[in-house]
């Protein structure tokens, strides 16, 4: 196999990395104000007296309630979301290392959508590294707000980005001294076909039954019984959605490998909801983990060999005119197979450490509250 | 304003201020492991208690440098298409490297250090702060590199079928001899930032502990009253050990800066002499066998005659980019010939001149150097003033506590902007001119909305830091309590 061939490969393992693992701290940001609130007296914890004797007494919609659902839920996220970031720079810094002339076309292309993403990112970020240093609920409320809000724009904005390579973009030749480069030919609005809106719809949902299915499988009590019924509803959803979504790019762009592996993501995405509804947490969690991870290949095989798809009759962008030379190539390659392995070594680690169970009793006092 | 200037400006305006948090992040995450192993190490409660202390000073700060650093990486590709095409070959791969071997291991171990407490062994747990440190140097090291080759490229060829610059020698990119003199310079200058906060927040809260003590031991005279509450002593104690650690790191790390500093003058007079030359203003060589002296101060004459010195050093412009009292230092007016000859009349840079903007250049220069030297005077001051348990506390140390830091950081953006500004008509000196590395599918409409974006929510979230940081240096170090491994049924020691 060729070395540009091998590079497309590791980018397609870098956006598996990065949609399986920032995918399920995406879907529980979604899930905080969905799962911040008891059933109430009349149901669930609350009608077991003997759970309800060991739990501080507590109304259904106790503010500080809510306040220590969410922050068990953004727990269970605390120590990886920002690790789980990082495979979007590395899939990005791969590019421009590997194809340079796809991340230049592809970044300036869609210019202002990667602006908006940037800024939802940073807000994100800021609210999970701030939220919980000040006891001001006004403030927590305000960065709570940027974490939810960035949970559903980001991954729907990644969703319609992918999507838009594999469906095609308005693309032009040019020529600049001697040389020849394709260039993203159109604006912000070339860039919301109903299919690359269907693909951003469809991998949020699908983050948000990632997400659910992870908060079920580090959790205990309540949460964990809400985030299962959650994950039936949004894994159905995404299923639906998957499956039209999959099915309308394989229509056009389809390969017999494509298919095949697109029918295996569905497969997989039902066996994660079957799993679900029988209380298989940790089956669940590896199915939808499957799913992200076989869509992302069925893609890179409707994209093969191109870095972007020319929409209509615009010229696509191939992967060999955007690669680097096969030096840098080698180099990359061999910095992949060294370092990779200990990166996810270390990564494994953390989740190891991190592997227990929370639930609301394992909130401290927020610690960071000044007094 | 045209897309050129606008994406100038954005890349300043970004970079500018990105870099106001990545030196705090490299030079307090040393101090902060440093502490944490000193706990482990001897049991010293004060140690413990300023590594937690200092280690959300760097949490606070660690989050913006990181996410102003996402802006970076992909601002390449959005503003500066044409360049990413052009050296993306080698500009790349350090870029990737960053992510693979830096941001994974900073990323991942800082969640290790942050919620570790209570559920990892404590030699391990103050390992990973060491590691997180590791990851942040090796961070800067590639975007050094990266840098480096800007400023004098090397390990490279044209290919003249797809007219990019491609990969030939990946070493010698990474030991341009730019990058083994700027690595150092920079690294050593980032623990002077680490050394003057650590410096200014343990004097101005050894200050307030005394105050406090003093308040309470009025209180206890009086008859009926018990002194209760926070032990300032203690406090005061442990507060000054961080001012004087403060203030030896930064005395330390300046002699670094100074060093490396002298070393990457002579590198700079040797490969981009133009730079050198506009530091200094100097437009004519000095005529054979006179040396080239350094001016303090000049009060006129930056913009194109010959500036009016008001303080000169005889000889030493020779010495820095020599490292020979008589060494020849070339002038502007030389320099421009030279490089007519060799790359036209401004054909290729689309500029009227080779020579860079000399104010900016002959300004950030001197403005960066004085605050170097001005936080390295304060931290010997500090030394004195601390010794045998003494307190400075005159009311004019309060501003000088907030200067000292601010002067270090700045300091850094002070050589940055005179680095990238004596680079320029280049983006990459030799090889490609400025104005050609933007984005041609780039409108201004979208720069503008970008940058205004980017300026507003920056300015946004710099309120939001400081006032933080303010808050958690108010309320001090917690308590001291002993660690110990929680159970998995009891509540966490640290949690969000």
């Amino acid at each position: 196999m060729d070395l540009v061939t091998i590079w497309f490969i590791l980018l397609a393992v870098l956006w598996t990395g990065y949609l399986v693992t920032e995918g399920f701290d995406f879907g529980v940001g979604m899930l905080l104000p969905v799962l911040d609130r008891g059933r109430g007296p009349t149901g669930g914890a609350g009608a077991d007296p003997e759970a309800a004797s060991s739990q501080r007494p507590r109304a259904a919609w106790d503010p500080d309630e809510r306040d220590v659902r969410r922050r068990t839920m953004l727990t269970t996220i605390g120590p990886h979301w920002d690790g789980n970031e990082v495979w979007l720079l590395t899939a990005g810094g791969a590019t421009f290392a590997a194809f340079p002339h796809w991340y230049a076309t592809m970044f300036s292309g869609m210019y202002l959508a990667l602006l908006v993403l940037l800024v939802v990112l940073i807000l994100r970020n800021m609210g999970l590294e701030y939220r919980h240093k000040r006891p001001d609920r006004e403030w927590v409320r305000r960065w709570d707000l940027a974490i939810i809000a960035g949970s559903f724009i980001a991954p729907f904005l990644v969703g319609v980005a992918l999507t838009n390579l594999v469906d095609g973009l308005p693309m032009t030749e040019h020529l600049a001294g001697s040389t020849q480069y394709t260039e993203f030919d159109g604006s912000l609005l070339s860039l919301l076909t109903p299919v690359a809106l269907l693909g951003g719809l469809t991998l949020t949902v699908l983050c948000l039954a990632h997400g659910a299915h992870f908060l079920a499988l580090k959790t205990t009590g309540e949460i964990r019984e809400q985030a299962r019924e959650v994950a039936t509803k949004a894994g159905v959803t995404s299923a639906l959605l998957a499956v039209v979504l999959l099915g309308a790019l394989g229509l056009q762009r389809g390969t017999a490998a494509s298919w095949v592996v697109a029918g295996l993501a569905a497969l997989a995405l039902l066996a994660a909801i079957a799993a679900n509804a029988k209380g298989a947490e940790g089956r669940a969690f590896t199915g939808t983990s499957l799913t992200i991870a076989l869509t992302v290949i069925s893609y890179f095989l409707m994209l093969f060999p191109n870095a972007i798809n020319g929409r209509g009759s615009s010229p696509d962008l191939t992967l060999a005119a955007a690669a680097s030379s096969p030096l840098t190539l080698t180099i990359m390659t061999w910095a992949a197979v060294v370092f990779t392995p200990i990166m996810l070594g270390y990564t494994v680690w953390t989740y190891w450490v991190f592997r227990r169970r929370l639930s609301v009793e394992h909130m401290p006092q927020s610690v960071d509250a000044p007094t | 304003m045209d897309v050129l200037e606008l994406a100038r400006w954005q890349f300043a305006i970004t970079t500018v201020y990105h870099f106001f948090f990545v030196p705090i992040t490299i030079g307090l995450s040393a101090i902060v492991a440093w502490y944490h192993t000193r706990w482990v190490r001897t049991r010293n409660e004060d140690h413990l208690r300023m590594a937690k202390f200092l280690g959300k000073l760097f949490t606070i700060n660690f989050a913006l440098g990181l996410v102003t650093g996402i802006v970076q990486e992909f601002q390449f590709g959005m503003n500066w298409s044409s360049y990413s095409r052009f050296v993306g070959d080698i500009f790349g791969a350090p870029l990737a490297l960053e992510a693979l071997l830096a941001f994974f291991l900073e990323s991942t171990f800082l969640g290790l250090w942050i919620f570790g407490w209570g559920r990892i062994p404590e030699r391990l747990h103050a390992a990973t702060m060491w590691i997180v440190h590791i990851g942040t140097v090796l961070s800067a090291y590639f975007i050094l590199a990266a840098n480096s080759f800007m400023q004098n490229p090397v390990g490279y060829r044209i290919n003249a079928e797809t007219g990019r610059a491609e990969m030939a020698d990946f070493l010698a990119v990474l030991t341009n001899k730019v990058q083994l003199t700027a690595f150092p310079h920079v690294i050593t200058a980032c623990y002077m930032v680490g050394g003057a906060l650590v410096l200014a927040v343990g004097l101005h809260k050894m200050r307030q502990s005394t105050r406090l003590l003093q308040d309470a031991q009025a209180a206890t005279a009086e008859p009926g009253t018990t002194a209760a509450g926070p032990d300032h002593h203690a406090d005061r104690r442990m507060y000054r050990h961080a001012a004087r650690l403060g203030a030896v790191v930064t005395l330390v790390a300046g002699l670094g800066v100074i060093i490396s500093g002298d070393l990457q003058g002579k590198v700079m007079t040797e490969v981009q002499p133009m730079k050198m030359a506009a530091a200094e203003a100097l437009y004519e060589t000095p005529p054979e066998g006179q040396c080239a002296p350094f001016s303090v101060l000049t009060v006129a004459g930056l913009g194109g005659e010959d500036p009016t010195h008001v303080i000169e050093v005889p000889c030493l412009l020779s010495f820095m980019g020599t490292g020979s009292w008589d060494g020849e230092v070339q002038g502007m007016t030389e320099l421009e010939n030279e490089y007519r000859a060799r790359f036209g009349d401004g054909e290729l840079t689309g500029a009227e001149t080779y020579i860079p903007p000399i104010a900016m250049s002959y300004w950030n220069f001197r403005l960066m150097m004085g605050a170097g030297f001005f936080a390295m005077a304060v931290a010997a001051w500090a030394l004195v003033a601390t010794r045998a348990n003494r307190v400075p506390m005159a009311r004019w140390v309060g501003p000088l506590l907030v200067a000292t830091p601010l002067a270090t950081v700045f300091g850094h953006s002070f050589g940055w902007i005179f680095t990238e500004m004596g680079r320029q008509p280049w983006v990459v000196f030799g090889e490609m001119a400025t104005h050609t590395a933007v984005s041609p599918s780039v409108g201004s409409a979208d720069v503008w909305t970008s940058m205004i974006v980017f300026t507003l929510l920056y300015g946004g979230l710099a309120v939001v830091e400081v006032k933080l940081l303010l808050d958690y240096i108010r309320r001090g170090a917690e308590p001291f309590e002993t660690p110990r491994l929680v159970e998995d049924d009891e509540p966490l020691e640290f949690a969000y």
